[in-house]
């Protein structure tokens, strides 16, 4: 059943694909088509992968075509189930909210070529999760490469969205190099391109070897994921694509290099180094601070949220590198609840960053313009999208009792665990990363203060803001599906741990979630000898509680009490959006703390007629230094493109020489074969 | 179960009872250590009681979630307020949440705090949303690191368990390792808190107010709730400080005479507690709002430091 389930959900979306195209003369149904399918497609997938992460043994598909060495075949084992769960999720939601998103899209957008990508890429998807073999995995990641690609440049009469478009690509393309080079080099070991056949293999390696393939996958992956140094394409590329694909992008495209990442940690490596784990750890902690600080200087409201992906991609990665630390050191139930933690937060991540975006791009969509200083007092008018908003953003600042705080709870947890396990100098690393996680979260918090606040809450500050309408049903509701899940993956924690038990025993071969769970499934603790508990369901309810027997009666009696009137101006005439609290004063105090990493840069110019006291006009640029691209990036653009230069002396464009190229190299070859 | 509620209501007495006195005994105490007279310990509770008689003024400007804050922030205090041992090494709540859901929970009631700040569109709540936010940013990881010294001495992040840990050894709280994290979370009190040399709760000046400026345009019963949730995330802090630390008089249980003699003790550390806030206050100014991160900076250092400690010595 779960093999009839996943192929229906691949060829409903592949169908999907081709309709979309066949259509595109007539918008309105190519826009049906495609998203009736990209929806149908994600709830099969859901279902069987669903069904999937609890069936004894793994599922395996095969096509009847293909040859043994390159064969066409999937394998859905518990860790592939759970990234499909992840992907069933969040498209689901998002194939909802693009009915009315792709409406107004409708005659100016050829919208049949939209609809073929995004099936595409949702099939694509759920192939890199579930793919057997290195040759099915690398064609399966190409193509949702490439129709993320399409996707990103969808707009491309921008030349923002060109650019950007172009350096995914490149940084994509040389990750892929990288993955390919490490594949390679296990296939020369197990002779065999089959995922089963590295199972553990890459612990066998010499320890220089198992260190140069643990690196190269780790780059690969990382560049997909948004891992700080490889993560520069990421605030590019995910706020200049349409919306819905943004959500699709930060939620589950970038969990394909976590997806890798955990393939190749837990289940082709055995009990791998510790430098490993402690560089992944490091990793970690580095993303998730540089990315939150970034994103605190943003008030474009989608590259805002991008970077938060790249911090949360650091989270996750410090519960990854906490569990190989754990294993290095002979614990494996500590790894379990590291795992776990990053696990988890994946699924969180994709929830709450796909409702920000999907919010984000009502937001953008009604106001028509992605700058937070120019929205404001959107609540007003669109209550049911701030509303999503602000869960999406609570959850992601960690708050009790949302899915971030069970995450965040989680890896602290396996972080203090960590301390006692080794008595190396090594282990301070765990609670200096348990508080720089501190830190980043509270940042979070402070920047979701500012990206909820500066668009939803006061004054308008534009027309378009103070003109903006309500998203349509069907967005609100792929939004309200998202606010839902964030809640429910926050109260059901107890209920949702043991959905990793098949996970963790399959990959460290213990089960951890009936350590997981005490007081009858009330509250949850870390499983470690004196962890302590939470229970967010208790809060919930005593919260519930409290508003219905106190709050709600008390606030109908006072509101009697209560009169409107302006609030305090000043003494100006009149409180305007002038007034208000702009996105770039609320972090200007962070600005200054942080000036050595941001190495702010601004320029005042006023222009006056009389005295230099009654300025007419002022000007005001403010911008930071993308450390970065000015310091690693721009010298390594600069080898290649003198390298290029000195290579065109052998691109004579001369047929014959060409010919003479291919001559060459095949001898070449074949003496190399002969030789082998 | 029944013997939960009945600790659980009994703290959460004490937890809205006790606080506006520790309020008004600290204003007092500063009061006469700058020989002033001040309104007596009680007026805490008259302003209260007069704040929830009166009418309110709601901003034109601001939308539901102006008048939700004040019961987030209010609720949010009292359940974290439930979570930690006062007068019972066990915690009435405990079972919902340790040390690192109190510090959470204190967030989301900040975060709502913030955003009413921000929802009247007044240039001060926006200014007070944005220091506020921005100081505890920085108080955190100072907090982690205390906390995780103290966790690792416990071996869990549950307050019963900490608490339990420390009553088992009187004299550990005089261990370099507990010294450091002591003086590292009494910093982030400080700035948790608002007080001297961080932020001036008894300031309106628009330059140095932080607090104030996030809640100026509340006025009636939500400022009340507003004012006396302040008053009780000062009581909590102040307490998980003393009990963390020093739990000397912590009783087993809630139950019988012992509870009486845990009050006092508990009345009496507060006390002390309090003098050494004023005595700090009276000898300190406010600091620039760009120093702060500086005096963040050295409870970071004390925090790192009680970590090292914690297998040198």
């Amino acid at each position: 059943m779960i093999s009839g389930l996943f192929l229906s959900g691949i060829i409903v979306w592949l169908a999907g694909a081709m309709a979309s195209l066949a259509l595109w003369r007539k918008p309105v149904a190519a826009r049906r088509a495609a998203c009736a399918a990209a929806l149908a497609g994600s709830l099969l997938d859901l279902s069987a992968s669903a069904f999937a992460i609890f069936s004894s043994s793994p599922t395996v598909i095969g096509l009847p075509f293909g040859n043994p060495v390159f064969s066409w075949a999937v394998r859905i084992d518990p860790l592939s189930a759970y990234f499909n769960v992840t992907l069933g999720v969040l498209a689901t939601a998002v194939s909802l909210y693009s009915f009315g998103y792709l409406r107004e899209m409708e005659g100016r957008r050829n919208l049949g070529a939209f609809g073929f990508f995004f099936n595409l890429l949702l099939m694509s998807l759920a192939l890199v999760f579930t793919a057997s073999n290195v040759f099915f995995f690398l064609v399966a990641w190409e193509v949702m490469a490439l129709s993320a690609f399409c996707l990103v440049i969808f707009e491309h009469e921008k030349e923002e969205a060109r650019n950007a478009g172009v350096l995914f690509l490149v940084m994509s393309h040389a990750g892929t190099g990288l993955l390919l080079i490490a594949f390679l080099l296990l296939t020369s070991v197990s002779g065999s391109l089959d995922f089963l056949s590295f199972h553990l293999l890459a612990s066998s390696l010499s320890p220089l070897e198992q260190g140069a393939v643990f690196l190269l996958f780790l780059c690969g992956f990382g560049v997909k994921a948004g891992l700080v140094p490889v993560h520069i394409w990421l605030p590019e590329a995910h706020p200049v694509a349409p919306s819905n694909v943004s959500a699709l992008m930060s939620g589950i495209v970038i969990k394909t290099g976590i997806y890798g990442m955990a393939r190749v940690f837990f289940d082709f490596y055995g009990a791998p180094p510790i430098w490993m784990g402690t560089v992944v750890l490091a990793l970690g902690v580095v993303s998730a601070l540089l990315g939150v600080l970034y994103a605190l200087m943003e008030h474009d409201l989608k590259r805002l949220l991008a970077w938060h992906s790249i911090e949360n991609i650091g989270i996750i990665l410090m519960g990854f590198g906490a569990a190989l630390m754990f294993r290095a050191l002979g614990q494996p139930n500590l790894a379990a609840l590291a795992l776990i933690a990053g696990l988890y937060h994946t699924f969180n991540h994709a929830t709450f960053k796909g409702l920000l975006f999907l919010g984000a791009g009502s937001v953008v969509h009604s106001t028509h313009t992605r700058n937070m200083e120019k929205m404001g007092g959107l609540i007003r008018r669109m209550p049911v999208t701030a509303i999503c908003f602000l869960v999406g953003a609570v959850a992601i600042s960690g708050l009790p009792p949302l899915n971030g705080f069970v995450s965040e709870w989680l890896t602290y947890q396996a972080l203090l665990a960590g301390f006692g396990t080794t008595q190396s100098l090594t282990r301070l690393m765990f609670p200096i990363a348990g508080s720089l996680l501190a830190l980043t979260a509270a940042l979070a918090a402070a920047c979701f203060v500012k990206a909820f606040a500066i668009p939803f809450l006061a004054l308008p500050r534009s027309e378009q803001a103070a003109d903006a309408r309500e998203a349509s049903p069907s967005m609100r509701a792929g939004m309200a599906m998202l606010a839902v899940g964030c809640v429910a993956l926050g109260l059901g924690a107890t209920w949702l741990v043991r959905v990793f038990d098949p996970i963790t025993q399959q990959t460290l071969g213990v089960s951890a979630s009936s350590a997981m769970v005490t007081a009858r499934g009330l509250a949850l603790t870390p499983g470690t000898a004196h962890g302590g508990t939470i229970s967010t369901v208790g809060m919930a309810l005593l919260f519930l509680f409290a508003g219905a027997a106190f709050a709600l009666p008390l606030a109908i009696r006072w509101r009697r009490r209560s009169v409107k009137a302006p609030a305090w101006d000043c003494g100006l005439p009149g409180l305007t959006a002038d007034n208000e609290y702009t996105a770039t004063a609320f972090s200007k105090p962070l600005r200054l703390i942080f000036s050595a990493l941001y190495r702010p840069r601004r320029e005042i110019e006023a222009e006056y007629e009389v005295s230099p006291y009654y300025p007419s006009a002022i000007r005001f640029e403010s911008e930071i230094e993308p450390t970065f691209e000015k310091h690693l990036y721009e010298p390594l653009r600069q080898r290649i493109m003198a390298a290029a230069k000195r290579m065109r002396a052998i691109q004579a464009g001369s047929i014959n020489a060409y010919l003479a190229y291919i001559f060459i190299t095949l001898i070449l070859l074949l003496l190399f074969g002969v030789r082998g | 179960m029944m013997e939960r509620i009945i600790e659980s209501l009994a703290q959460l007495f004490l937890l809205l009872a006790l606080a506006p006195l520790v309020t008004g005994v600290i204003r007092t105490l500063k009061a006469r250590l700058q020989t002033r007279c001040g309104p007596g310990v009680f007026q805490p509770y008259r302003d209260l009681f007069k704040l929830f008689r009166k009418g309110m003024v709601i901003p034109e400007t601001a939308s539901w979630i102006f008048a939700a804050t004040p019961w987030i922030v209010f609720f949010s205090t009292i359940l974290a307020g439930l979570m930690i041992p006062m007068v019972a090494a066990d915690a009435p709540l405990g079972l919902f949440g340790g040390v690192l859901a109190v510090i959470y929970l204190l967030g989301l009631g900040r975060f709502f705090l913030a955003l009413s700040g921000l929802d009247t569109g007044s240039s001060f709540g926006g200014l007070g949303s944005s220091r506020e936010m921005t100081i505890s940013a920085l108080a955190e990881p100072a907090m982690m690191l205390a906390i995780f010294t103290v966790a690792i001495g416990a071996g869990s992040t549950g307050l019963t368990e900490i608490a339990g840990a420390a009553i088992g050894q009187t004299w550990r709280f005089l261990a370099p390792a507990q010294m450091f994290a002591f003086a590292a979370l009494a910093l982030v009190l400080i700035a948790e808190t608002g007080r001297i040399p961080v932020d001036n709760p008894a300031t309106h000046l628009e330059l140095t107010m932080i607090h104030e400026a996030m809640i100026l345009e509340y006025s009636g019963p939500y400022l009340a709730l507003v004012e006396w949730a302040a008053s009780i995330k000062q009581l909590v802090l102040m307490t998980l400080l003393i009990n963390c630390f020093w739990p000397v008089g912590l009783q087993p249980t809630w139950f019988g005479f012992g509870a009486l003699i845990g009050i006092g003790w508990l009345l009496a550390k507060l006390l002390f507690l309090s003098c050494a806030i004023v005595l700090l206050e009276t000898v300190n100014a406010k600091m620039r709002l760009f120093r702060v991160p500086e005096l963040l900076a050295v409870a970071f250092t004390l925090g790192s430091l009680a970590l090292v400690s914690t297998f040198l010595f």
